[in-house]
């Protein structure tokens, strides 16, 4: 049986405030996959993710994530947004953070159920964050801070997870761990994370893209040094560990 | 003030201060949460164009600031979300305009506007039984809202984008929001005024923060400290004849501020004062 596809965008452009984010980016995202984008600050990972999410609408172009609209298929994406972006001195619980992620699913105007919060409790046991539940989250360091939005995302049952910059404020020692968590996850979900770091995304991943406005993507794990160098506007030398065009280390 | 309890006056101001502290324990906590102070500020100042529309009508002015609190709160939520307007012009333009406008009205109606200071400044002491029943009934609106909604509010003051992510609605609950603020300045108008509501809307809420990190528990406590101030302002002003809101509010403003350093000094690497604001 052939892999479902999980997401496609076709020949996307994007237009904020006068600024073109992205420019024809085509991509199809199938079961499993787990696909790491690269690219400068300011290439457009951010937007390529909110544009999967349905929070930034293409100009131009067509987005679907199984099959239907982005917005349509809300309780099917998991989310993890940039580090920087909370409050870190809001009064909320670990808890309560990683309840959140039930927000689609639970009833309005009610309480969470009891199978939100055994969900929830059961994601930050897998998570690794079960311990801390009630502490306040801004005490927690960045890579635990990571760790309660990663269960805030799972809880959320998706088959599409999106992670932007995951690791920024994780530290080295602890990423290796979340790396496996997320390889793992990839037998229910398809994944796709962006980050600026060459080095620390390709190892766990599986497939490999480069954003720089345009994108290049070969639904594999290989990418071509020269649009590494048109990507970054550089030329790039750190990759190819051995093997020419590859980024990665081969595999064991 | 025992004694003084046997005047109507002073019981119906006791009961407004408790009907206030409800309110403002209630909804100052996601003011000061959600970082939209100003905001509460803006719908409160813009709300005195309904004190005028009031006098101009000749009916009861905090029934021209119930639609009027509530339609500037719209503008300034969908100005922000949906404009390029930066918010804090927002802020400011709507701010002034609508107390404007509450001068014209005052300035076009005949004779003399009595008790006018009282709704800039507050005057507890004299809060009519009418406006005591209306408090009541906002304040069971705010709870009802904040009960049903207690979740959603949660998540969208903490990360309104990735509230939007999971389907909540966010945008149309951050107008809801806003139209409990201007509930509550229609609440706290006749207990500090106009002017003075956002102290009511800050500083209980603030304090309580430094006691705990659930936002319910916050909510209780800040409704608790309020009603202490309020109540502590209100026998100060009447035992020494001061103005009422005024000491209300700098009664607060002590309180605040001592606690803080008490707690500063005992707990010297936990909240405080200096908290770090990132």
């Amino acid at each position: 049986m052939a892999p479902q596809e999980i997401a496609s965008l076709k020949d996307v452009w994007t237009d904020y405030d006068g600024v073109t984010a992205l420019e024809g980016v085509t991509l199809s995202l199938y079961e499993h996959d787990f696909l790491g984008i690269i690219g400068p600050n300011g290439g457009g990972k951010t937007t390529l993710i909110k544009v999967m999410l349905g929070l930034v609408k293409p100009s131009r172009g067509q987005v679907t994530v199984l099959g239907d609209a982005p917005e349509k298929q809300r309780k099917l994406i998991g989310y993890i947004p940039q580090y920087s972006l909370f409050d870190r001195d809001f009064p909320v619980s670990v808890l309560d953070v990683a309840l959140m992620g039930r927000l689609g699913r639970a009833r309005r105007f009610r309480k969470y159920s009891d199978a939100d919060e055994e969900t929830t409790l059961g994601a930050l046991e897998t998570v690794g964050m079960l311990d801390l539940k009630d502490s306040q989250i801004g005490k927690l360091s960045g890579g635990q801070q990571q760790r309660v939005f990663l269960a805030r995302a799972l809880v959320t049952e998706p088959k599409l997870l999106l992670l932007d910059e995951p690791m920024a404020s994780v530290d080295v020692s602890l990423q290796t761990g979340l790396y496996e968590l997320l390889e793992k996850l990839t037998e229910k979900m398809a994944i796709v994370m962006v980050s600026h770091d060459i080095g620390a995304i390709s190892v766990h991943v599986n497939k490999i893209a480069c954003l720089n406005r345009k994108l290049f993507y070969h639904n594999s794990k290989e990418i071509r040094a020269e649009e590494l160098e048109a990507t970054y506007k550089c030329p790039v030398q750190l990759i190819a560990h051995g093997v020419p065009h590859r980024v990665l280390k081969k595999h064991k | 003030m025992i004694e003084a309890l046997q005047y109507e006056f002073m019981r119906n101001a006791l009961i407004a201060a408790v009907l206030a502290s409800v309110a403002c324990g209630i909804v100052g906590v996601y003011v000061v949460v959600k970082r939209i102070v100003f905001i509460g500020g803006g719908i409160a100042h813009a709300a005195f164009g309904g004190v005028g529309l009031g006098y101009f009508l000749g009916i009861n002015p905090v029934w021209g600031v119930l639609p009027f609190g509530i339609a500037s709160a719209l503008t300034m939520g969908l100005v922000s979300k949906k404009t390029k307007l930066p918010e804090d012009a927002a802020i400011g333009i709507l701010w002034s305009a609508g107390m404007a406008l509450g001068v014209i009205f005052i300035s076009l109606t005949p004779g003399y506007a009595p008790d006018l200071f009282g709704y800039l400044f507050g005057s507890i002491l004299t809060v009519p039984l009418s406006d005591i029943i209306l408090m009541v009934i906002l304040d069971t609106v705010i709870i009802l809202a904040v009960s049903l909604l207690y979740k959603e509010f949660l998540s969208v003051s903490f990360d309104e984008e990735f509230a939007t992510a999971v389907g909540v609605p966010a945008e149309q609950l951050y107008l809801v929001l806003l139209c409990l603020i201007a509930l509550t300045v229609v609440v706290l108008i006749r207990v500090v005024g106009i002017i003075l509501v956002i102290a009511l809307l800050t500083i209980p809420a603030a304090l309580s923060k430094q006691f705990t990190h659930s936002l319910k528990k916050m909510m209780f406590l800040s409704a608790l400290f309020s009603a202490a101030f309020t109540i502590c302002g209100l026998w100060l002003s009447y035992s020494f004849n001061l103005p009422s809101g005024a000491t209300i509010v700098l009664v607060s403003g002590v309180c605040f501020f001592l606690v803080s350093l008490i707690r500063k000094a005992a707990l010297p690497h936990s909240a405080g004062l200096h908290e770090k604001g990132d």
